[in-house]
């Protein structure tokens, strides 16, 4: 079933056009989804949604002109291209003519998590709860939300091209507290992909019994070491220091504005040559997957770093035509409320091969960061500050000791030229990435890294 | 769109679809936002949202829908998804709608002005900003000047009468300078908020993105140490919002919020008093009535050292015996009714910023602070987070720093306030919060 019928998105763009511009596209979206939690043992907030919208954008020169609307009926997409075109000044253009929308490749979902009965939901967080509270006497509180969302989206654009996707994702996330005398610590995790209820059928309850036996680890760890050490990163969400000390950098608004450290360096060499990194929307089932992107642009693997070179950055349509070069099917939204930004999709360092054992055999003293809490990244500089969530002490080449409260600071590409090791183990997990306001599901991910050296802030004085 | 009458139906279409209670909270807007760049318009965009967000009751139980669709037929699926979702939750004896009802005199929270800006009044004002950053000496690019508002209605409705709406409108802008170039690039941003433009002042605002850029060129790492630090103002906005939010009462029975057990206790310095107030006219977060109908109000937080009162909204309220605060809050329609903070006001102090810097004597400024919400750990408190800014040598600033972290706890940084500045602002960012600059005795500042 079609959104918005061929005949009036072509009426929409005419209408947007009315005044001028280079290209023009309407963007329609229905979105439903449904959430659960559990949370001091008890299933609540149950919770469901559903959202139709569109958004028009007409692009001139360098500006765009775009307008958007809860709704899908006639009047409302007709008064949006006429407010948008409001805006422009030009000659009227004609868009080229319309045909049916193109379905994407759709990842496969084998179980439509819509027509599971709730209550199997419920069920599956209370078995996720008892999972974490099983794991030790000392975990005090468990939180575990699950969500699943279908956003079916259709583009159009004045150029003729007429684009759909289907897309449906699960998610699953806990947040274990453990606590002995005074001493409170906290364990989190995530199972997540662009796929059906299927994802969470194996053993879910690990999930949650993950995030305890984090959170019970912290209970007997050290205050984090100060000062400069090398660094081993771990594979999966340790990916989170790739997607925002090198990934946003390379995105290409940023690189046109001059507001990234990564701007005029393609084919530079910024890594060791055994380091490879791509963004890749279209790895099956993936987190980050989409058919295509939020332009109708077929999502596809780009490589980043090949062999230590950088080798392209992540475009939207925009950015693209700035540049005289194709979009790499980075144009991504939020929603029909937000404008498309070039936005990663799973971006990723190839597998080397070392082992994590070899990794950390070298070290003397150093910090082994498992996983983050999140981090920022200045991009105009590279400057990165990350929270460790999941830290131990590195001492004579074997983890020891957890550790609390370590920060890792740094710049990305220093980071980069700094790293000495790379391991097999390819690992992609389920992040938010959040950027001018929107905020996106992104897949970060990697094998183990070693850096040489990094600042690592901690608690101990 | 008559939102009252969107209210009312759904509320109604939940009690025929069987809920034993329902409100329902409708929402409409129009806002607009202009981004330049080098002197021309790189974005403008008009947007219109609406949609009806439904609880409804099952006996103990609860659930929660929304959509988009305001006809008849669609408040009426929005109602009965919320009817059937509450099947699914477990019982919960404190749920259910506030007791008592109603709604505090607040200003008028609209603006006559705001109308009679024209879009092109608006892409002017962008510029000028841009024009007063870019102006300045060492500014080397303005990466965004951005211009938006929104203007907006809600009412709410619910099954036990109560019925009342309001309107708002807001205005904001910012922009983001740099200065320097390559690896010695630094970032400073400057925002300005109101209830309509002519609120907003380019010079102010491209001022300080400008200033704020320029004062952090040449920065180098600084030497690890334990010191006096002062926070500026936006800096202290955001550990504010983040200790407001560890307030909220739902935080707090769910053991994670590092306050628990803690009312009525000693957990700051005396000079520092905080309110959560969401009856201020100024305040973006002000209204008359919370997420769920209960008035708004101006509670104490921090008063006299103490920890004077949780937040709480009719659920916790009920679980602890106690009184909502008002403060059950709502993102939009799309989201149930959750605590938290309205407006954080920090009571201003006697001394200016210079004041501050003089009394710390020889420390740290920071201007910056990043990952803020991944460092801080919510149930203990501590923190390390990255930071900009300068140090203080001899009572006065002096050379930027940059990559370093400063770290503490929470409770400890409170108590270690030793002067709060006089020069309260607004700052949008990390919840609603106004709050001068502050300096704390003491943290651990690592760097090389």
């Amino acid at each position: 079933m079609t959104l918005v019928e061929p005949e009036l998105a072509s009426r929409v763009l005419e209408r947007a056009l009315a005044r001028g511009g280079e290209l023009a596209e309407l963007y329609a979206e229905a979105r439903q989804g449904f959430s659960l939690s559990i949370d001091d043992r008890r299933v609540e907030r149950p919770q469901s949604g559903r959202e139709r919208g569109a958004c028009v954008r007409v692009l001139q020169g360098e500006s765009s002109y775009y307008g958007y609307v809860d709704g899908l009926e006639e009047r409302d997409l007709l008064r949006v291209a006429d407010s948008v075109a409001q805006a422009l000044r030009g000659e009227q253009r004609r868009p080229a003519a319309l045909s049916a929308p193109t379905p994407a490749n759709g990842h496969p979902v084998l179980a439509r998590p819509e027509t599971i009965e709730p209550i199997r939901k419920a069920d599956l967080l209370r078995a996720c709860d008892e999972g974490a509270r099983a794991a030790g006497a000392e975990v005090s509180q468990a939180r575990v939300g699950y969500g699943e969302s279908r956003r079916t989206v259709e583009v159009y654009n004045s150029d003729g091209h007429a684009a759909s996707d289907d897309r449906t994702r699960v998610r699953l996330s806990a947040q274990v507290v453990a606590r002995r005398n005074g001493r409170v610590e906290t364990g989190t995790d995530t199972r997540g992909g662009h796929a059906g209820w299927e994802l969470l059928e194996t053993d879910p309850e690990e999930v949650a019994e993950s995030a305890a036996r984090k959170a019970l680890t912290l209970l007997d760890a050290l205050d984090a070491p100060t000062g400069r050490l090398p660094v081993v990163v771990g594979n999966g969400f340790g990916g989170v220091l790739l997607h925002e000390a090198v990934g946003h950098g390379l995105e290409a608004d940023a690189v046109q504005k001059r507001a990234s450290v990564y701007a005029g360096k393609l084919g530079e060499q910024i890594a060791p040559g055994f380091v490879t990194a791509y963004d890749d929307g279209s790895r099956r089932g993936d987190w980050g997957s989409d058919g295509i992107d939020d332009e109708g642009t077929r999502t596809h693997r780009t490589t980043i770093i090949e062999e230590g070179r950088l080798s392209s950055y992540l475009y939207d349509l925009l950015r693209a035509r700035r540049d005289g070069v194709d979009s790499t099917g980075n144009g991504r939204r939020e929603s029909f409320r937000h404008v498309p930004v070039p936005r990663m999709t799973n971006t990723f360092f190839a597998p080397g091969e070392a082992t994590p054992e070899e990794l950390i055999a070298g070290i003397e003293r150093g910090l082994y960061a498992v996983s983050f809490g999140g981090g920022q990244v200045e991009p105009a500089t590279g400057d990165f500050v990350f929270g460790v969530s999941e830290g131990f002490l590195i001492e004579g080449g074997r983890v020891t000791a957890p550790v609390r409260g370590a920060t890792l600071v740094g710049n990305g590409l220093e980071a980069l030229a700094a790293i000495d090791g790379i391991a097999g183990d390819l690992e992609i997990a389920t992040g938010y990435c959040g950027k001018a306001g929107q905020t996106v599901p992104a897949g970060v991910g990697q094998p183990h890294v070693r850096i040489r050296e990094l600042t690592v802030g901690g608690t101990a004085a | 769109m008559n939102l009252p009458d969107a209210a009312r139906r759904a509320t109604e279409a939940a009690l025929s679809a069987g809920a034993t209670d329902a409100e329902a909270w409708a929402e409409e807007s129009t806002s607009r936002q202009v981004r330049v760049y080098e002197g021309e318009v790189e974005s403008l965009s008009d947007a219109g949202g609406r949609g009806v967000g439904v609880r409804a009751f099952a006996g103990a139980r609860s659930g929660y829908a929304y959509g988009t669709d305001l006809s008849d037929p669609g408040v009426a699926a929005v109602a009965d998804a919320a009817r059937q979702a509450a099947e699914v939750a477990d019982e919960d004896e404190d749920g259910g709608l506030p007791d008592e009802f109603g709604t505090a005199a607040v200003p008028d929270l609209t603006s006559a002005e705001f109308a009679a800006w024209s879009t092109e009044r608006k892409v002017e004002l962008a510029l000028a900003i841009e024009r007063v950053a870019r102006a300045r000496d060492g500014v080397t690019q303005v990466e965004n000047a951005v211009y938006s508002d929104a203007e907006g209605s809600v009412a709410l409705a619910n099954s036990r009468g109560f019925a009342a709406g309001y309107a708002a409108t807001q205005a904001w802008a910012y922009a983001s300078a740099f200065a320097g170039e390559g690896a010695e690039l630094m970032t400073g941003l400057g925002v300005g908020l109101g209830r309509d433009p002519a609120a907003l002042d380019p010079d102010a605002i491209g001022g300080e993105a400008a200033d704020r850029a320029l004062a952090l060129v040449g920065a180098r790492q600084p030497e690890s140490r334990r010191c006096p630090v002062v926070l500026d103002a936006f800096v202290a906005a955001s550990f504010i919002g983040f200790i407001g939010a560890m307030l909220s009462a739902e935080a707090v029975q769910r053991g994670r919020s590092l306050f628990a057990g803690l009312e009525g206790e000693h957990v700051a310095d005396p000079a520092l008093a905080v309110a959560d107030d969401g009856t201020d006219p100024e305040g973006p977060a002000s209204a008359p009535f919370d997420g769920e109908g209960s008035p708004t109000r101006r509670t104490a937080l921090l008063e006299g050292g103490r920890l004077v009162t949780f937040l709480f909204d009719a659920r916790t309220a009920r679980k602890a015996g106690r009184a909502t605060t008002g403060s059950a809050g709502r993102g939009s329609y799309r989201s149930p009714p959750l605590v938290g903070t309205t407006n954080l006001i920090v009571e201003p102090g006697a001394e200016d910023l210079a004041g501050l810097v003089r009394e710390a004597g020889d420390g740290l400024y920071v201007t910056d602070v990043a990952g803020l919400h991944s460092g801080v750990n919510p149930v203990s408190g501590t923190f390390s987070v990255g930071a900009a800014g300068r140090l203080i040598e001899n009572g006065e600033l002096g050379t930027p720093v940059r990559e370093l972290t400063i770290a503490s706890d929470l409770v400890s940084m409170l108590k270690a306030v030793r002067a709060v500045g006089s020069e309260a602002r607004w700052v949008p960012f990390g919840g609603s919060v106004k709050a001068p600059p502050l300096l704390v005795g003491e943290m651990t500042v690592s760097g090389a």
